[in-house]
């Protein structure tokens, strides 16, 4: 058995395809994006080496709007972390206690997960669009005209726009990871509690929420990185206008690279989202701490 | 604990208690449920409707008149066709190599033995947390140089490569089920290393292999940001890109827009509604393990 554990030519055939895409599409070009940072470089004439100049503009210029960007990015993980998982725990702890129809709801819940961020981002368009998107129609009829906005161009407006779909589209997701979370949390221990005389919102509260710590850790986490990486919505939405209002890091970073062909410059921005997705993982993973059940 | 039991007969109670205000809860899930479907009813059908009817005579109803020449348009005048074949082209080459490639790597980072293991797994592992942001620009430069964007494979090989961490760790947490007497047995009876792969491994890990494919299959068939950069040429565009172009050129007429957007999600629905629990259950075997 040692031998065939140990079969060298078995080992390598099946390890190099996958080590061979790995390295060539993932190492090498993080690798290469670091270079490029440190470069000034457009692509068509020669690389010029600048240190670290491109970080300092990135974090020292107005023009460029890279710490707004990542502002927007943080505003939209806090409205996930304080909007969007409270509802989907919510919906969570309803559906996992024996309610007629729970896969129905849950079905159903989860169906925006699945579709794909285009289609939902061009169906968002033409909710908001202000003439006759159905958010103003509705607003009409309701008699409030005077809240019309033209969502997606005003300024004012833009970001929460942006955000609302983002939002609204990874509820689902959020909610099934809590409630597979429930469902593993043994029926012994909610019994037990009930038993003690404990409600409904008690056995919620005390019993299961601190119960499904590790699974929040992970929906955090999720949904920190996800709102630092988030692009699909936001380019099919807006692509970051109007005049930068509801950029992000990611849209800044493919405008910078393949709109202006900055690459040095747009491989900063790169590597700073790398290095902030790690950051705030490793953040988040300190901050809530877990026991192992 | 017997005597809980009993409690609970005397009762009438049953394991799973009903709640005591389900009007409540019924009425909050349900608004829940039309925030979520009911921007999908309004696009299905406003796919089926003319302007003047989008646009004020009948907003939110059923089309007076079923206008299905709204999906003919959308299938001749946008191609979506094309786009469809060119999307399950992409995301079956991309299923089909992660499949294959990650199962490979994964028997002999997990069951093997080598030097330098460990390392190879560590570093497998990192790329579940590198966004796919990080290497556009190079990939975008290799695929350059090698004249390979606008072709299938300019999208197939980056989606392989950064499906293959998740699907590595997925089939790693099924395969550190499979009893490693196994394997062993099967080498008492004479299989060598590929025999033990294909004939006891490969037909254990079929539930898994569908947990990757699912897996796969939503990340392949939704993708932009590589498909936006990397296909320019019509021939090559997938759905995603497809409906972009579409909803830019023909920004008017919200049938046929709306059409292309039902024939893009459709047949998502269409496989969810068979195997919601399968779904379910891979997308939670991909985040709860990570």
């Amino acid at each position: 058995m040692d031998k065939i554990r140990k079969n060298k030519l078995a080992i390598f055939l099946f390890i190099f395809p996958a080590a061979v895409l790995f390295i060539g599409i993932i190492i090498v070009p993080i690798i290469m994006s670091a270079i490029y940072s440190f470069h000034d470089w457009d692509g068509i004439t020669d690389m010029k080496f600048i240190g670290v100049k491109n970080y300092i503009e990135l974090f020292t210029s107005e023009s460029a709007g890279f710490p707004k960007t990542i502002l927007n990015a943080l505003l939209l993980a806090i409205l996930s972390v304080f909007i969007q998982l409270p509802i989907s725990l919510a919906l969570a702890l309803r559906i996992s206690r024996g309610i007629k129809g729970e896969r129905f709801f849950m079905t159903v819940f989860f169906i925006p997960v699945l579709i794909s961020t285009v289609v939902i981002g061009q169906l968002w368009l033409k909710i908001y669009n202000p003439r006759y998107g159905i958010l103003n129609v509705a607003l009409e009829t309701l008699g409030l005209d005077s809240w019309c906005h033209t969502w997606l161009g005003e300024q004012e407006t833009a970001l929460m726009a942006v955000f609302m779909p983002t939002l609204w589209q990874y509820v689902g997701y959020h909610m099934l990871l809590m409630y597979a979370g429930v469902k593993s949390v043994s029926p012994d221990v909610i019994e037990a509690a009930k038993i003690d005389g404990a409600n409904g919102w008690q056995v919620s509260t005390r019993i299961i929420i601190p119960l499904l710590k590790p699974v929040i850790k992970i929906c955090v986490i999720f949904a920190v990185t996800g709102s630092l990486k988030a692009f699909d919505m936001i380019y099919v939405l807006t692509g970051g206008g109007p005049d930068h209002a509801s950029e992000v890091p990611s849209t800044l970073m493919v405008s910078m690279i393949f709109g202006q062909s900055r690459y040095g410059f747009g491989s900063a921005i790169a590597v700073s989202i790398i290095f902030l997705c790690f950051f705030f993982a490793i953040v988040i993973k300190r901050c809530i701490k877990t026991e192992e059940y | 604990m017997k005597k809980n039991y009993t409690y609970n007969e005397i009762n009438g109670k049953k394991a799973t208690p009903r709640e005591k205000f389900p009007l409540i809860s019924y009425i909050v899930l349900i608004f829940w449920t039309l925030v979520c479907v009911f921007p999908l009813y309004w696009m299905f059908t406003f796919s089926l409707k003319e302007n003047n009817e989008i646009f004020g005579d009948n907003v939110i109803g059923l089309p007076e008149k079923w206008l299905f020449s709204n999906y003919k348009e959308a299938m001749e005048v946008g191609n979506m066709g094309k786009y469809f074949i060119n999307s399950a082209i992409v995301t079956g080459a991309t299923i089909l190599f992660t499949v294959v490639f990650a199962l490979m790597a994964c028997y002999a980072l997990t069951r093997m033995k080598w030097r330098g293991r460990e390392m190879a797994n560590n570093i497998f592992m990192l790329g579940l947390t590198v966004p796919i942001h990080a290497a556009i620009l190079p990939v975008f430069l290799i695929l350059r140089s090698l004249k390979m964007t606008n072709s299938y494979q300019a999208l197939i090989v980056p989606y392989t490569a950064f499906a293959l961490a998740m699907a590595i760790m997925i089939f790693g947490s099924f395969m550190a089920n499979i009893p490693e007497e196994l394997e062993e047995s099967a080498c008492i009876d004479g299989c060598g290393t590929f025999g033990i792969f294909f004939k006891i491994i490969l037909p254990l890990m079929l539930p898994a292999i569908s947990t990757v494919a699912i897996f796969t299959f939503l990340q392949a068939w939704n993708e932009l940001m590589f498909a936006v950069i990397f296909i320019s040429d019509s021939d090559y565009r997938t759905l995603p890109v497809g409906i972009q172009t579409l909803c830019g050129s023909y920004t008017t007429k919200w049938g046929p827009i709306g059409a292309a957007l039902c024939i893009a999600t459709f047949p998502t629905l269409l496989v969810y509604s068979f195997m919601s629990k399968k779904i379910q259950e891979s997308l939670i075997a991909g985040a709860i393990k990570g």
